[in-house]
């Protein structure tokens, strides 16, 4: 077998072991005890041609339901929207993609300004001035606000909404481990957070209270009336989860008085992927800049004057601070960072409002044909692109059927919301057209009357 | 001449200007505010650019050519293992059957992404020889917070919470002690000895019945393989504690030796090294972590295993640590790797190791009579230099790594390891000619020459670049982290 990515000749080799003064390449591993050494040969799968390895792949792939072939309605943290053509071909630029983290500012200033422009666009989406590079996604920046907000306010409580997205509460559970904070998870009432309940909760002891916007359910949570409760407790922090497509149309939080907001960036220019790599925001006050995790990049000059950007404030970082870091992240999101500037630079000023409203619109009617179809809608408050329908039966019963007519359903609310049975969390994109809600109503009707 | 400054996208923008076309509403229009209160509606639209499509192009191909990537040219980067990135692995992500599926789709459809899946983690078992794999964590930090979490998780199911004490050698990338920390334990430093490596007995003194685990790189960011590692493992194993390997150095070894075979207990990989997941810029990367048998019940759910026929995620684990990223990990970066698995085979991976390690040895002996090489022994697939010997001349190592910019290089890591002076990392990768590896030599060669006849051309460089060294104290003292309109 050939390996075309190793262009080592015998020639070379020979040449180069003489360099070495050695006689193979044997003998630059003896340092390795013979007790550890491993003298088999690993048992992987034979390696095979480019052109054979492409056709596996391709046929792996087709095993597949995709969200190109199926109408999909399923939401829940991942969304189906178009990605503009211009997405790719920038992130498929090499020079992008093939290099590391700009250490070396004078030939990284294109990634550096990349970043330093998707700086900007979130601080404009949320409200607040600062905003970090990227973070691994959503749940992880979620987590790490949390971790920042204790060892901020040294208080130990985090306040947690039920209607935060559940696989973001189960990292937030997983990171909490580390400096044994104490989450408290308040009931959701009527699709948005129990308000009496958090006023019960909430005392001298909270770190902060996470909540999203719009929440898990898709409704808009009332950010005002929880910030009044807050500031009742002075230290206590508001941080916020949000889809960042929804503030293109929402008062965006950081007018509220959040201290910090998160989220993830998915919905600019990343395909879904199973779950990843998304990407991940993390903004927050002038306060917090110096608490800030992962990576920021600053403007400054060069020695001639000439605009320029670096990487900054690294004071807090791993590499610099050790165990001392504001957090241990290294290696972020940057690449897709990078896709959701250029999709939100397609979008424009105009265009991401545009495309936050079709969200509503398409949602509204969505859920219009369900009350006429007489599926009941449960909640009824104001929503984005997301609302919650009760069906007759189990949901996943019902999503096998729509997958039979080329449909992929709604989220099933009982994985995560054991009094949700039944209940089917339904998302509407501007990708679905007319004549496909239409259709998934008509489905949706058979089904349960069938 | 002052440079004229290049432009911000946003100072590319002009009002009126549209890069998007957004399908026309389809449906009966709704009042959207009939029940949203008048202050929860946005007053003024977020400040994005106008620019048409290709303004948009224009200025990100300018920015791309403002940047350097391996594609781009020579990228020794210690520790990072910048090695090419292949280009069927970008066109297997990009597959519609794998880019455009929802992780919340019933796992009968989507059979295909969860068979890749779990042949990764059996492959990446068998490079590891650990007992079972989990793909979830984003990167390596956080595949070393994971694997932490499960010895803490270990220790307290044994109902020993006193462990609270993470052992990081003084050559130790800075993730580890950092990782420790998030992790909630307390990091602490072993020495290393005159050959670089892991100094026993101070092993030995700082061992006790509070260590939960001692987190080690090896071959270590030296590029010198533990030779003492079994030693190693018997006495951190005979206080109770479990030996952490962290994978960012893997490509050395490659079926020459297993972290499971060397007594680790824990193994976060890379895949953006190692496997060839490209860096991105700065991620996204994917650290999956490995453990043994006894670990296996504290792994982060959910895992992909085989029932039947049939790949199912099992969140059965009760004494899990629980989830450590939302849905499944960065399942794009799982692709890529598997394709680089899949060409490479156990032949080829063994082939990139022997490689990686014949590169780094024949560029420490070219270099080592022009630079102070401070461990004389073979190396693994890198090296660590001083610039020692040019500092006394009054150059400095970041001089050094400036002046490589002029010559269309990416320089070394520098200033680490910490354990060395003036450090300068190089790693040459498997996938470098001994042409390249052969020019970049002689240019080092030329830049010491430089340094003793002409230091300021070293001292003031980079000449070449777009921008000239940048004020990084003003940068931070006065930060500047967003655009404000005048």
């Amino acid at each position: 077998m050939n390996f075309r990515y190793l262009p080592m000749t015998d020639a070379d080799k020979k040449e180069m072991l003489q360099t070495i003064g050695v006689q193979s390449t044997e003998e630059l591993f003896s340092d390795i005890p013979k007790q550890v050494r491993y003298d088999g040969a690993l048992n992987l799968k034979k390696p095979v041609s480019e052109a054979q390895l492409k056709e596996e792949l391709t046929e792996l792939a087709n095993k597949n339901a995709n969200l190109r072939t199926y109408q999909s309605f399923l939401g829940a943290g991942v969304y189906d929207h178009y990605i503009p053509s211009v997405v790719d071909h920038v992130i498929s630029r090499s020079e992008f993609y093939t290099a590391y983290t700009p250490y070396q500012p004078e030939i990284s200033q294109g990634e550096l300004q990349a970043i330093f422009e998707f700086q900007t666009m979130m601080s404009e989406l949320t409200g607040l001035p600062i905003a970090n590079s990227s973070m691994y996604d959503g749940g992880t920046a979620l987590a790490e606000a949390v971790t920042l907000s204790a060892a901020q306010t040294k208080r130990k409580k985090i306040i947690v909404s039920k209607t935060v997205h559940p696989e973001s509460r189960a990292v937030i559970e997983t990171y909490a481990k580390g400096p044994n904070l104490e989450i408290v998870e308040i009931d959701h009432k009527e699709g948005q957070t129990d308000l009496t309940q958090l006023e019960q909760v909430l005392d001298e002891q909270t770190a902060s209270v996470v909540i999203q916007y719009p929440n898990f359910f898709g409704q808009i949570e009332l950010l005002e009336s929880i910030k009044d409760i807050i500031g009742q407790q002075k230290k206590t922090m508001l941080i916020v989860s949000s889809n960042p497509l929804a503030l293109g149309y929402l008062t965006p939080p950081g007018e509220f008085g959040a201290d910090i907001v998160v989220g993830d960036t998915q919905v600019f220019g990343i395909p879904a992927q199973f779950g990843g790599p998304h990407c991940g925001y993390f903004t927050t006050t002038k306060k917090l800049m110096r608490k800030v995790p992962g990576r920021l990049v600053g403007q400054t000059t060069d020695e001639e004057g000439t605009r320029g950007f670096v990487l900054t404030l690294q004071a807090r970082e791993q590499h610099i601070r050790r165990e001392k870091a504001t957090s241990n992240i290294c290696s972020n999101q940057a690449l897709s960072a990078l896709a959701s500037s250029v999709a939100m630079t397609s979008l424009g000023k105009s265009g991401l409002q545009k495309l936050a409203v079709l969200n509503m619109q398409k949602a509204r009617y969505a859920k219009q044909k369900c009350i006429e179809a007489r599926i009941p809608v449960t909640f009824d408050g104001p929503f984005f692109n997301e609302f919650v329908i009760e069906l007759p039966r189990p949901v996943a019963e019902v999503n096998d059927k729509l997958f039979a007519k080329g449909i992929i359903g709604g989220y099933d609310l009982q994985r995560a919301y054991p009094e949700l049975a039944c209940h089917m969390l339904v998302a509407v994109t501007e990708m679905r057209t007319k004549d496909d809600i239409d259709t998934f109503i008509k489905e949706l009707e058979e089904i349960i009357n069938g | 001449m002052v440079k004229k400054d290049f432009p911000l996208i946003f100072e590319r923008s002009k009002e009126g200007r549209v890069g998007c076309s957004l399908p026309d509403l389809d449906v009966p229009e709704d009042d959207l505010d009939e029940k949203l209160a008048a202050s929860y509606v946005r007053k003024t639209a977020p400040d994005l650019p106008e620019v048409s499509e290709l303004d948009l192009i224009r200025h990100y191909t300018a920015l791309s050519n403002r940047n350097y990537g391996v594609d781009s040219g020579f990228y020794p980067l210690g520790s990072c293992t910048m090695k090419y990135n292949p280009k069927i692995n970008e066109d297997v992500a990009r597959l519609e059957g794998f880019s455009h599926i929802h992780p919340y789709q019933d796992p009968k459809t989507v059979q295909g992404a969860m068979e890749m899946m779990y042949d990764l983690q059996t492959s990446l078992a068998e490079i590891t020889g650990m007992d079972e794999v989990s793909l979830q964590p984003a990167a390596g930090a956080q595949g070393e917070w994971a694997g932490l979490m499960m010895i803490k998780a270990f220790h307290e199911a044994n109902g020993d919470y006193n462990r609270t004490k993470v052992i990081v050698p003084d050559s130790a990338h800075g993730t580890n002690p950092a990782s420790a920390s998030v992790a909630g334990f307390e990091a602490i430093t072993v020495q290393s000895n005159e050959q670089g490596l892991v100094d026993l007995e101070d092993l030995k003194r700082v061992v006790d019945e509070q260590t939960a685990a001692l987190m080690l790189t090896n071959p270590n960011t030296l590029g010198l393989f533990e030779t003492e590692i079994v030693k190693m493992a018997e006495i951190v194993h005979d206080a109770g504690g479990k030996l952490y390997y962290d994978g960012a150095n893997l490509n050395a070894i490659m079926g020459y030796a297993r972290p499971g075979d060397m007594g680790f207990d824990v193994v976060h990989l890379n895949l953006h090294k190692t496997f060839t997941g490209p860096h991105g810029g700065g991620g996204p990367g994917s650290g999956p972590i490995g453990v043994r048998k006894e670990l296996t019940p504290f792994m982060p759910i959910p895992t992909v295993t085989k029932k039947g026929d049939l790949y199912v995620f099992d969140d059965k684990r009760p004494q899990s640590i629980g989830r450590v990223k939302p849905y499944y990990g960065n399942f794009g970066i799982y692709l890529r790797a598997y394709t680089y698995v899949r060409t490479m085979g156990a032949e080829g991976l063994k082939k990139a190791s022997e490689y990686a390690v014949l590169n780094a040895n024949y560029m420490m002996r070219k270099l080592e009579q022009y630079y102070d090489l401070p461990f004389t022994q073979h190396c693994k697939h890198e090296f660590v230099i001083s610039g020692k010997r040019q500092r006394q001349l009054g150059v400095r190592t970041l001089d050094i790594a400036k002046r490589l910019l002029d010559f269309g290089y990416h320089p070394p890591t520098i200033y680490f390891p910490l354990n060395v002076e003036e450090a300068m990392m190089i790693e040459p990768t498997e996938t470098e000619s001994k042409e390249t590896l052969d020019d970049f030599v002689d240019t080092m060669v030329k830049i010491s020459e430089e340094v003793k006849t002409n230091p300021e051309i070293v001292q003031e460089a980079p000449h070449e670049t777009v921008v000239r060294r940048m004020d990084e104290t003003t940068a931070a003292r006065k930060p500047i982290l967003r655009y404000t309109k005048d």
